[in-house]
């Protein structure tokens, strides 16, 4: 899921203890919150505002852009940046494009098939 | 059976009646239905897909030959609304999905209805021209120019029948308003202003007028760290040309009046349901996000959709729903697995039928539910091309939580998250709904006896 790496961090009480977590499994959408924070060990503890929420308003194709490429070269300089995820179909800023991560063209455009 | 007064009991029978569009294994992406909409009378059904074509079907008048057959819908124009742009300064691409069709009521001969994608409405017409003027001075039949030496007399064109074409033209289109995406458009009960609707505003447009539009709401923070809810849905009430709702991802409403400030940031009325603290989960605000709101056709309800249940307001009752119905509640128990898959993101629409005594929502596994008001009952039916024979009565579905399943059960786990039911539409005022699956549009009418 592209939204493992962006973690939902609103005003949520996800509780770190263990113990407390298994008090709290007893419904089913406590069970089911018990099994993601297994597997994302790290979801919900990113401060700031929300990652999703922002992620959500800049849903689009993003194409290659050279002011974002200068940028993400200037940052790398400074820090450690993650490489893109192999999955991640989204470039963006933080992120130095390569042909593989640039979307096809689209096809052209015919007729709607529900008036054939 | 009176029609438009729909009542679920076991007397109601929903039949197939038509499905519109190709089976094929691996559907194009561009050919998946985006929104469905009937017009005010119900002669008209338009669809929107993501290769932003609208398709728009015309009822066929009832014959006296066949009075077991109600009207069918054939396809009754067809065009590209929208098409793929690009914004150079975001280096972001604009999808032509049309996420949005709404008609504007009928005044004269043409059809009219809004169009949108995530950053551009367009006001269509939709006219019919059935004679073409023959006869002209200056140039033959085939448009050529005649040789002015040659034309001795005059003669007064006329208009002869011609075979019947429909024509839809742009007459407006209303650009550069939104930074956000628009989720959202509806047409004003005084059929000269509209509005639309993105993440985080709201402006009104005079149909008119493409070059100016009034922001009326505005929810973008100063700092974007402290974004805490965005937009989801937005209406206009039905009769009251003043008021509107808009719909968050927290799950709640607002109400506003157009009367009370330009700027309509503070509400009139705010409808939030209380949460049990002790049940909040890392799921809990992503479910509780409205997916659509709808007024009743009457004005005194809303109805809300969130990702497992749909809801209904009473518009003088802010402090909770006075009903709530479960749309799909086994599926609490999967909430990792559709977090990890995406589906729990989806946005499922909802819909009244004519009397506003039943309302219906789509589901997965191409179920779609109908609940009725008044006997509390429910149906859960399914659009499949297997249960396509004409008139053949849909039977009613059921998913198995437990252990044991029935033969004609379907057990949760066997559910197609892939075929999903988001845009659903019910004709004004008799029981015919379309409903889109995927890229089949489906067109189901109760039983004529």
């Amino acid at each position: 899921s592209e939204h493992s790496m962006h973690p939902w961090s609103l005003q949520l009480s996800i509780p770190n203890n263990l113990e407390e977590m298994e008090d709290k499994v007893t419904s089913p959408e406590k069970a089911e919150e018990a099994k993601l924070k297994a597997r994302y060990p790290h979801l919900g503890q990113k401060p700031g505002g929300s990652d999703f929420l922002r992620k959500r308003l800049q849903k689009g194709q993003k194409y290659f852009d050279s002011g974002d490429y200068n940028m993400a070269k200037a940052k790398m300089k400074n820090k450690q940046l993650p490489a893109a995820a192999p999955d991640k179909t989204e470039v963006t800023g933080d992120h130095i494009p390569t042909p593989q991560d640039l979307p096809q063209r689209k096809p052209s455009l015919v007729a709607s098939k529900l008036a054939g | 059976m009176i029609p438009g007064i729909g009542t679920l009991t076991q007397d109601t029978l929903w039949c197939f009646s038509q499905v519109k569009g190709t089976i094929e294994i691996g559907t194009t992406e561009a050919d998946i239905i985006s929104t469905v909409e009937f017009n005010h009378t119900g002669e008209l059904l338009a669809t929107g897909d993501k290769g932003g074509r609208v398709v728009i079907f015309q009822r066929e008048q009832e014959s006296k030959n066949q009075v077991h057959r109600r009207g069918e819908y054939n396809v009754y124009s067809t065009f590209q609304s929208h098409e793929p742009e690009f914004d150079y300064l975001k280096s972001l691409e604009i999808e032509e999905k049309i996420n949005k069709i709404r008609w504007l009521p009928q005044q004269n001969a043409a059809y009219f209805l809004l169009s949108t994608n995530d950053k551009t409405v367009k006001l269509w017409k939709v006219s019919e021209r059935d004679k073409r003027p023959e006869g002209y001075n200056l140039k033959d039949e085939e448009g050529r120019l005649r040789d002015p030496a040659t034309i001795t007399t005059l003669r007064v064109p006329v208009l002869r029948p011609m075979d019947l074409m429909v024509e839809a033209t742009p007459r407006r289109v209303f650009a550069n308003a939104h930074t956000y995406h628009i989720n959202s458009i509806s047409v004003n009960s005084d059929y000269e202003t509209y509005m639309s609707a993105d993440d985080l505003r709201i402006n009104l447009w005079n149909f008119e007028i493409t070059n100016q539009s009034f922001n009326i709401v505005d929810i973008k923070p100063a700092n974007m760290e402290e974004l805490t809810e965005v937009i989801t849905a937005a209406e206009f009430h039905p009769h009251h040309c003043n008021t509107f709702v808009y719909s968050s991802s927290k799950g709640t409403i607002r109400l506003c009046d157009m009367r009370a400030s330009a700027l309509c940031d503070r509400h009139t009325k705010f409808f939030e349901e209380p949460e049990d603290p002790s049940n909040r989960s890392f799921f809990s605000e992503i479910i509780s996000s409205i997916s659509d709101v709808k007024f009743s056709h009457s004005g005194r309800y809303i109805m809300t959709r969130d990702y497992l249940t749909v809801k209904v307001w009473d518009l003088n009752m802010e402090n909770r729903p006075i009903e709530t119905y479960q749309v799909h509640d086994y599926l609490r128990s999967k909430l990792c697995s559709l977090y990890e898959n995406d589906c729990i993101f989806d946005k499922f629409e909802c819909v009244w039928n004519g009397s506003d005594s039943v309302i219906m929502t789509g589901s997965y596994n191409n179920f779609f539910r109908m609940f009725d008001r008044n006997t509390k009952r429910d149906v859960t039916l399914e659009a499949s091309r297997e249960n396509s024979k004409p008139r053949a009565i849909l039977k009613p579905r059921k998913v198995c939580v437990g252990g044991k399943r029935r033969k004609d059960e379907i057990s949760v786990d066997s559910l197609d998250f892939s075929k999903k039911i988001l845009h659903t539409a019910w004709h004004p005022s008799e029981n015919i709904i379309a409903v889109a699956a995927t890229n089949n549009l489906y067109i189901f009418q109760d039983k004529v006896n």
